[in-house]
């Protein structure tokens, strides 16, 4: 079995275990049914706090409101709309969290100074943030995008100081006789010693941004993405709380989904120097 | 002006400041012929990779001049004098064996026709033709330091750093890339100035070498070997060539101490 195919079946192992439980959880503390009496009486196992995992299967096809289109139509179109948002955020993030690093390697003064206000700027929560952003920008995809960027940038900036200075020193000093200059040292060497580092980063940078754009809808008043969707259902959600469970099933897909194409760009870029893999 | 390409005068050189200054080089006086094939020899620690480094301008001396062509290290290092090689091959992981030796020209004016041509002469030069599109870590360690021979070469430096770039490899190897750096050295006419703490690669390979103390690093003597070019393996068998490397040995012991210890040394 290749690679992929194993990862791929490890992966459906897991939601298939973690389903079973789910159901095993409800038979044994959930609601009576006909012929079956659990022996336990769990609050949180009734069918309003876990619905069971073939109702919320369902609900994807029945219409999320009266005479509407079915649930998983309205789903996608909303985590295609969050997945833009969430892109966005993911390149600005990337863009400014990549210039941070480099101007960061190349000054010590810089880093010294403003290193610290970095790493300070993620124990603010976003959802303080966000707001603030929102009356700054107005409510729209480009607030959203920004308050992604907030949660992106971070890993970036941290991977590409520690990326940019792996550089072997002797590389450096190579470049040094050649009588490189700075933006030649930087492009093809320090750069391409980075971009390991640089992918761990962007993956977590991938997850982050779909968050980070479903938490931005919240404060802009914006209706048609994921979050949009989470907060509706979560609102009317003794009418129907497999709808809830649906939008957050998506909500992980989509940001599962992303980091898969993060992760495949990696490998399609970093391939041929896979030195440790194959001798 | 003699037709030195290197020459050192009065060159020293302290790393750190204070009580915990360390003297690695004093009273350096060294002229390199053009065309030499020149080795600086001594015990770990006498500042014989320092000295290297100085002449490249890739540290700078303590006191002291130090021309190359006629103009500063700094000057000559700007205008791509020099081809340098580590002990180690620093090939780039992420670039084929032609891509790693295009890579001083990519910082040259030529174009990407020129490049790739001037690769595969280099390459062809190292005896590596077919190699081109491989991985570095797809080489053995003698093949790699022969792609880092091919790079230092590419852009026709007038003077090739060697630091032990042979130090790592086993015997059979290091004797082989010897005689393959000598032909080189023929075909190029480049001169060469060569670290090794092996006193018969010195004798073998130069025509001067360069004898140097320990701390502080300082020139005992520059002993020319005169032994016939080419060299081949038979000259590692002449009677001579044992001469000097029992007189290379003589002086790195320090037989003769009391002489002074900088000798001047004229381009004789």
């Amino acid at each position: 079995m290749s690679r992929a195919a194993r990862s791929v079946a490890s992966f459906l192992v897991v939601i298939g275990l973690v389903a079973t439980i789910w159901e095993v959880v409800k038979l044994l503390g959930g609601e009576a049914t006909e012929g079956w009496t659990p022996p336990f009486q769990w609050r949180i196992a009734n069918d309003l706090n876990m619905p069971h995992i073939w109702d919320i299967a369902a609900s994807f096809a029945e219409p999320a409101q009266r005479n509407g289109p079915p649930l998983g139509l309205v789903l996608a179109d909303a985590a295609v709309f969050t997945l833009r948002e969430a892109f966005g955020g993911f390149v600005f993030g990337a863009i400014l969290g990549l210039a941070l690093a480099i101007v960061f390697v190349h000054s010590l003064l810089l880093e010294r100074a403003l290193v610290p206000y970095v790493v300070a700027s993620q124990t603010v929560p976003i959802i303080a943030i966000a707001p603030v952003v929102v009356i700054w920008l107005q409510a729209g995809w480009l607030s959203v995008a920004v308050i992604s960027a907030y949660l992106t940038f971070f890993p970036v900036t941290i991977a590409g100081i520690r990326g940019l200075r792996s550089a072997d020193p002797r590389a450096l000093e190579l470049m040094r006789s050649y009588a490189a200059s700075p933006f030649d040292v930087l492009r093809k060497v320090r750069l391409p010693a980075a971009a390991p580092y640089l992918f761990a980063a962007l993956k977590v940078a991938a997850t982050a941004s779909v968050v980070g754009a479903i938490i931005g809808e919240l404060p802009s008043g914006i209706r048609d993405g994921l979050g949009g969707a989470i907060l509706n259902f979560n609102q009317y959600y003794v009418s129907g709380p497999p709808k809830l469970w649906a939008a957050i099933i998506v909500a992980a897909v989509v940001g599962f989904g992303f980091f898969t194409v993060v992760r495949v760009a990696e490998a399609l870029l970093l391939r041929g120097r896979m030195r440790t893999s194959e001798t | 002006m003699s037709d030195a390409v290197v020459s050192l005068r009065g060159v020293r050189k302290v790393f750190g400041a204070g009580s915990d200054a360390t003297n690695a080089l004093e009273k350096i006086d060294l002229e390199i012929p053009k065309g030499a094939f020149v080795s600086l020899i001594g015990p770990s620690g006498c500042g014989k990779s320092t000295l290297l480094r100085l002449i490249g301008d890739l540290t700078q001396p303590t006191a002291g001049t130090i021309e190359v062509n006629g103009k500063s290290a700094h000057r000559a290092r700007l205008d791509r004098d020099y081809g340098v090689v580590f002990q180690s091959p620093v090939l780039f992981d992420w670039r084929t064996v032609e891509r790693n030796v295009e890579l001083p020209l990519e910082m040259s004016p030529i174009g990407k026709a020129a490049r790739v041509e001037r690769a595969r002469a280099m390459l062809a030069l190292v005896e590596l033709t077919g190699f081109e599109r491989r991985y570095p870590w797809q080489l053995s360690g003698g093949m790699q330091q022969r792609v880092a021979i091919a790079r230092a070469l590419s852009f026709e430096p007038a003077i090739l750093l060697m630091d032990e770039p042979f130090g790592a490899l086993d015997e059979m190897t290091r004797e082989r890339l010897n005689i393959e750096l000598l032909r080189i050295w023929q075909q190029t006419g480049t001169t060469i100035v060569f670290v090794t703490h092996s006193i018969p690669e010195a004798v073998f390979l130069s025509t001067r070498v360069v004898v140097m103390s320990a701390r502080p690093g300082r020139i005992l003597d520059v002993i020319g070997v005169d032994l016939s070019q080419p060299r081949n393996d038979l000259t590692r068998e002449d009677e001579r060539y044992f001469g000097f490397i029992t007189r290379v040995r003589e002086k790195l012991r320090g037989r003769d101490v009391g002489r002074p210890s900088a000798v001047e040394v004229a381009a004789s």
